[in-house]
């Protein structure tokens, strides 16, 4: 399992990382995406896999009696998920508007504030 | 010391957000609101520094889960200093945009989302949990997204497209930080990092989380190989944003840098190198970049990435002496910053351009309102006694004394280039025989503007300029305050202890 | 949009879907569930009515805005934050009225937060959604 989601990882990194130094802009907010689910992914081996033993104490017990899943890094993949969206979504109807105002989706086009004056 | 009430300037700040948002469209509503909350606030930021100078560092646990299970709240001189002088500066800022926000812009919750922006500034400086300061740095950037497009101009959509996305670069880069930490120690409270991280062995692997970090960091902050989007950016939206992005944003990095790298990856060899490469690359790229553009803003935008270099001499050698210039550059960097865009937009709003070529005969026109602006101008270039003379001593004796020539010569060269600067701004925009500039039929210029209106501009100008000739007028208590907090900074042994004071037998 | 069948049964899911979102809301404290899905939900609610109704139908229903529903979530989750401050406690800590209530369960400040929750969401979600739609 470990070995799989490391794959995974590394698969999710370079495409975002090659979708990234595209030029596109589209292209760019598709690879940013992609290596926010890498980084998730990553906190999820990073918080050591625990399979089949949810963080939930039994019924009429006080404290945990055996190996269970650490729950913390679940919690920090939801927020960052939560937030990701958030900041994704805003990107998308960034680089629409700015498709309609500027009528290119090319990176390199998008000088002009770089000028001089 | 433990005070359930040290999240007020946290708290303050949201309330104000979301009585702003009860007003939504009502703007003249919404300006009195804004500028009465941010005066409490910084009178809440006056009071809490008197009391953690004279009590020490008092903490909170939220929920009450102790350390280092939940989010704890830390209130040490270093954090409450920043909070006073954030709000201060974003008192100055609310004036401000009171007299030079257009309608349109407020109507579309430039103020609501302006006090989201504070409060995640607030709840940075306050937090002592590592992810739960990466949740304040997404409510600082997200909010800054807003305000930097707000109004939808051409530029303004360019710059954010590359602000946007190497902000985003930046948070993968810092979670990324944040999952191999976790994975190392098993926790994230700030505290117990310190802690944990010293009995790790394999120094490669901390050296790698470090350095993820310092790219996360650096990308915010605008450091050497990352700056490209600060130049291209900042310039974009109005004056009154520019200032508090100006002000502030670059410096939050900082401030993360410096308690990352105080509490969890300090007294590295390894980092030292690197990190003194790039202070000494960060400030020269910033100030000959700055030699180079002939537009106000940008000028004064590469003069930021300039002074970050400054403040990064104290995060690579960190030996108490630099810290000193370091926490003080702080202070009266955010200061000077903000005043700094807000005379960049007066400038623009008398005469319509920023073209220091095109501009000039500033100071024939209006002779006292040059004054005024000469004071930021001044203190940026710290001409003794101005405030920015006195942390360039303290680089320069702490850089002799750790024997590293490579930053004293950067210090030094960098002050000059930004005296060259600064006096070629002086001289092209405020002495030399202005011409007539084209005027736009309708437009409206600052000697057309009610008599309300032009107080909105030079109230937070002199507020500001007060505030930066006291820090180097009284520049003796800020460097005693600096030193405590230096001190603090070089042996985190009390915070540590403060905060797990639960934990330790 | 125009399909009889599904003007009619959307008709019948938006009450019950707002109810079935209350019940999430209500069991989040220990079961999957909470705030957060809540408002989703009941957002979805709306959503799927203005789908078969129209924008304006659904608008006259709901009668406020969209968008005060952020701020009075934010308020309600304030109120939750804020009220240990009165027993002096840490911001945050959870209060619990003593018995537990019919069908609703252990009352506190964390019910109130959720709420507030719900509604951020609600008035978040409904607002973007409203507004892509007059855009397209």
């Amino acid at each position: 399992m470990e070995l799989l989601l490391i794959f995974i990882i590394g698969l999710l990194h370079a495409s975002g990382i090659y979708m990234l130094l595209r030029r596109s802009m589209f292209k760019m907010i598709i690879g940013l995406i992609l290596l926010g689910n890498g980084v998730n992914m990553l906190i999820f081996l990073l918080g050591k896999l625990t399979k089949g033993h949810p963080p939930v104490i039994e019924d009429g017990a006080k404290i945990f009696t055996e190996i269970y899943a650490d729950p913390l890094p679940q919690a920090l993949i939801l927020t960052a998920i939560v937030i990701g969206f958030g900041l994704q979504s805003f990107a998308i109807i960034l680089i629409k508007r700015v498709y309609q105002v500027l009528k290119t989706d090319d990176l390199d086009e998008l000088n002009s504030t770089d000028e001089e004056i | 010391m433990s005070n359930p009430y040290i999240v007020l300037p946290i708290i303050l700040q949201l309330v104000a957000a979301v009585v702003l948002m009860f007003f939504w469209t009502k703007t003249k509503a919404q300006k009195t609101i804004s500028i009465l909350f941010s005066t409490a606030a910084v009178a809440v930021g006056v009071y809490m520094l008197h009391s953690v100078w004279h009590h020490g560092i008092q903490i909170t646990h939220s929920g009450n889960w102790k350390a280092p299970f939940g989010i704890t709240f830390v209130a040490d001189l270093l954090a409450m200093t920043l909070i006073l002088i954030s709000s201060i500066a974003a008192l100055g800022v609310s004036i401000f945009s009171a007299g030079s926000m257009r309608e349109e812009r407020l109507k579309f919750g430039y103020y609501p989302v302006f006090h989201f922006l504070v409060m995640g500034l607030q709840g940075a400086f306050l937090t002592g949990d590592i992810f739960n300061l990466y949740v304040w740095f997404e409510v600082i950037i997200i909010s800054s997204f807003v305000l930097m497009t707000l109004g939808g101009k051409k530029a303004q959509l360019e710059g954010t497209i590359k602000y946007v996305s190497l902000n985003l670069l930046a948070s993968s880069f810092f979670l990324t930080g944040i999952g191999f930490l976790y994975g190392l120690t098993g926790t994230l409270n700030m505290a117990d990092l310190a802690v944990k991280m010293k009995l790790i062995e394999n120094s490669g692997l901390v050296n790698v989380t470090g350095s993820l970090f310092l790219v996360a960091f650096g990308i915010k902050s605008a450091i050497f190989p990352m700056y490209f989007w600060l130049p291209a950016s900042y310039h974009t939206p109005p004056p009154a944003v520019t200032a508090i992005f100006g002000g502030l944003l670059t410096k939050v990095g900082i401030y993360a840098m410096l308690r990352t790298f105080s509490l969890i990856f300090g007294g590295d060899e390894f980092m030292t190198f690197i990190t003194s490469i790039i202070a000494a690359l960060t400030i020269l790229a910033g100030a000959f970049g700055a030699m180079s553009r002939k537009h106000m803003s940008k000028i004064f935008g590469f003069l930021i990435i300039s002074h970050i270099g400054f403040m990064m001499v104290g995060i690579s050698i960190f030996s108490e002496a630099v810290l000193v210039g370091t926490v003080f550059y702080l202070i009266h960097d955010i200061i000077v910053k903000t005043n700094l865009f807000m005379v960049s937009g007066l400038v623009m709003k008398i005469n319509g351009s920023q073209d220091i070529k095109a501009l000039g005969g500033l100071y024939q026109s209006h002779p006292l309102l040059s004054l005024l602006m000469a004071v930021p101008l001044f203190s940026l270039v710290g001409i003794p006694p101005l405030s920015g003379f006195w942390a360039k001593i303290f680089f320069i004796q702490g850089a002799l004394s750790a024997q590293n020539y490579l930053l004293v010569g950067s210090v030094v060269i960098g002050s000059f280039l930004t005296l060259w600067v600064i006096a070629r701004v002086w001289s092209e925009v405020f002495w030399k025989k202005g011409e007539n500039l084209p005027k736009q039929a309708n437009g409206v210029y600052f000697d057309a503007l009610s008599n309300l209106q032009q107080w909105a501009y030079i109230v937070p100008m002199l507020l500001l300029s007060i505030i930066s000739l006291y820090i180097g007028l009284g520049a003796g208590r800020i460097i005693t305050l600096s030193q405590k907090i230096a001190s603090e900074l070089v042996d985190p042994s009390l915070y540590i202890q403060l905060v797990l004071q639960n934990q330790l037998p | 949009m125009k399909s009889i069948i599904f003007r009619t049964s959307s008709k019948y899911l938006l009450p019950i879907l707002l109810i079935f979102s209350v019940f999430i809301l209500l069991r989040g404290h220990y079961l999957p569930g909470g705030g957060f899905v809540g408002g989703l939900m009941a957002a979805l609610a709306f959503i799927l009515h203005s789908f078969a109704f129209g924008l304006e139908e659904t608008k006259n229903i709901i009668k406020i805005h969209p968008g005060f529903l952020m701020p009075m979530g934010l308020v309600f989750a304030l109120i939750a934050g804020l009220a240990p401050w009165i027993y002096q406690e840490p911001f945050m800590t959870g209060l619990w009225y003593g018995e537990p209530l019919r069908m609703i369960g252990m009352v506190g400040t964390a019910l109130l937060f959720d709420i507030g929750v719900y509604f951020v969401v609600i008035g978040s979600v409904l607002t973007v959604m409203f507004s892509i739609r007059e855009i397209i």
